[in-house]
């Protein structure tokens, strides 16, 4: 009977103790319900109403939607941001994977790699509007920085070098903002695939190597399999962050320049009839946001499989 | 060790230039800026060069006739410190709560939190803007600080931090001598998880440092708008867009801040980005 008493007594000391846990967690519920549930769930109604800029607007079920799944200036939006993505994801996550295959080689045992990452590192760390300034104004035409050094180079060859409007013309404007995007994300993408493969326990390694297993093998048999879960994370995180792109192409491309129709990206489409004076229709702009939101969830589930079926093999 | 053959010392080598010259392509554009900074528009045009030249104050008075760059910093810091710190704490305090109470509805706001992980941030754009001009917020920073308190990402991981680095017989000891749950938590829970809290606040700081759609959105008076927004409205001027070493300069002055913050942090950036790699 005393033994019940006190199980009990312990039993709701405990539910005493966790009761603290609703207060530890209070503060964050309620920030979070207002400023990101609250937020999110507006938006989805939003999209289901023709409110232009103020006051309640109509209930007008789908139409916003079946005007996004028609509208042919969505689709090219869509189109250039995923081939800007497309250039960019090759470019950093082909030399992100390059680099982690040369620290990780067991024969060449590359040394630096805390100098290399940080540097790498680097351009990821500045603000997109001054990496936008800094390279508007490198490849200004016709007498920007990047323009001048071609010039130099071809004129040592001989040869004369056309000036060319790398950001103004349609040709050029997209390449140049994936290169930029690539050039700072490849850091981020390397220092995660980097830690995959510190992660990995030496005696693998060790294993391997006195079974007589070689570079090869070691690479393909056991590096590979064991960073897939994070090549997947770095795909998927890529992707979701290269459909939201927005400032690098906003801020080095003006609506006035010839090439905006090729680098103007989803996000900019929804921007225009989300924020811009004059244009604006927020039913509409809600509606484009659950669009590429459900692109997205299509694609991560797509990445999602493609990468978990390879296991398997 | 066995003896290498030459081929395997030039392979090596190769592969050094190769890695060299990549870090040169990151940090050329930054020296370009510096350099440039300090040369007037005809300089830059004439050709590239590294060597400065004299015309920095020059460039720095056509700058700050057209903006003051140190009011953009102070907003920076205004928006940056408070909501870096308020994440911080209150990311803590959420993710001890998560990890070491039962309570119901602690699974829920779990996978509340993993999902909302996952949600892109323009999902919540229109309708938060629709929210700040309701309450009356557009053109203050608070819309920029307070959600801080509540960053999914920061108390997922925190969460899994803690659950695999804090005692619970620490915690319980305590008990035992009577200590308050929230003493415990600011006696032994912060001093234990600090290190990967000091990672995620600086990454959290560069952020809010960074950060420019939302400022953008929500801030319209120049004496409001922090660094990345002001540096945005260069775009408009055609006297420092036509003088190039002007625009370099300010990029310059905007970029130096979280060079200095890098220097001194830079292993805990890499560490964060590394942990961001392998929580998964």
């Amino acid at each position: 009977m005393a033994e019940a008493k006190t199980v009990k007594r312990k039993r709701s000391k405990l539910t005493a103790y966790n009761n603290w846990g609703y207060f530890f967690v209070a503060p964050f519920v309620i920030v979070f319900l207002i400023f990101s549930v609250y937020p999110v769930l507006r938006t989805l109604y939003l999209s289901f109403t023709d409110l232009k800029l103020v006051g309640k607007g109509n209930w007008i079920w789908f139409a916003n939607y079946k005007r996004v799944l028609t509208d042919k200036f969505f689709w090219r939006a869509l189109g250039n941001t995923f081939t800007i993505w497309g250039v960019n994801i090759v470019l950093q996550l082909g030399l992100a994977f390059l680099l982690m295959v040369i620290f990780s080689d067991v024969k060449y045992k590359m040394k630096g790699l805390r100098f290399f990452r940080i540097v790498y590192y680097l351009p990821n760390l500045i603000a997109a509007t001054s990496i936008a300034f800094l390279f508007s104004t490198f490849f200004m035409y016709p007498y920007g920085d990047f323009n001048n050094m071609l010039v130099a180079i071809t004129n040592l060859f001989g040869k004369i070098f056309q000036r060319r409007d790398w950001i103004g013309s349609s040709s050029t404007a997209w390449v140049v903002i994936a290169v930029i995007q690539s050039w700072m994300w490849f850091g981020n993408s390397f220092l995660m695939l980097m830690a995959g493969v510190q992660g990995i326990s030496k005696d693998y390694f060790e294993a391997a190597a006195i079974d007589g297993a070689g570079r090869w093998t070691i690479f393909t048999k056991i590096t590979l399999p064991l960073i897939r879960p994070i090549l997947m994370y770095v795909a998927i995180t890529s992707l979701i962050g290269g459909i939201q792109m927005f400032d690098l192409p906003y801020l080095m491309v003006s609506a006035s320049t010839a090439s905006y129709g090729r680098v103007q990206t989803a996000m900019m489409y929804l921007y225009k009839f989300g924020f811009t004076v004059g244009t604006t229709q927020v039913g509409y702009a809600s509606s484009i946001a659950y669009t590429m939101f459900m692109i997205i969830l299509v694609f991560s589930i797509a990445e999602f499989m493609f990468f978990n079926r390879k296991k398997e093999d | 060790m066995r003896h290498q053959s030459v081929g395997y010392h030039i392979k090596k080598s190769l592969i050094y230039l190769f890695l060299i010259a990549l870090a040169v392509t990151c940090m050329i554009p930054f020296m370009m800026m510096m350099v440039n900074a300090t040369r007037d528009g005809n300089e830059i045009l004439t050709g590239f060069s590294l060597i400065p030249s004299v015309h920095l104050k020059e460039n720095w008075d056509t700058v700050f006739s057209y903006f003051n760059l140190f009011l953009g910093m102070r907003n920076s810091v205004l928006v940056a410190i408070p909501a870096t710190l308020l994440s911080a704490y209150f990311s803590t305090l959420t993710a001890y709560g998560l990890a070491f109470y039962q309570f119901k509805g602690n699974k829920v706001i779990f996978i509340v939190i993993l999902v909302f992980m996952m949600i892109p941030g323009q999902l919540s754009l229109i309708g938060f803007y629709q929210l700040c001009s309701k309450l009356k917020l557009v053109n203050s920073y608070i819309p920029l600080i307070v959600p801080a308190i509540a960053a999914p990402g920061t108390v997922f991981f925190l969460r899994q931090y803690i659950l695999s680095t804090l005692p619970k017989s620490l915690v319980e000891a305590a008990r035992m001598d009577g200590a308050n749950e929230l003493f415990s938590f600011h006696r032994i829970v912060i001093p234990i998880v600090s290190p990967a809290v000091a990672t995620m606040g600086i990454m959290g700081f560069i952020g809010n440092w960074n950060n420019y759609m939302l400022p953008m959105i929500l801030i319209n008076k120049n004496e409001k708008m922090t660094l990345p927004v002001m540096m945005a409205t260069l775009r408009a001027s055609q006297d420092i867009t036509r003088n190039q070493g002007a625009t370099y300069l300010s990029v310059a002055i905007s970029v130096i801040p979280i060079l200095l913050v890098f220097a001194v942090f830079s292993k805990y950036i890499i560490s964060s980005v590394s942990a961001g790699a392998v929580k998964e």
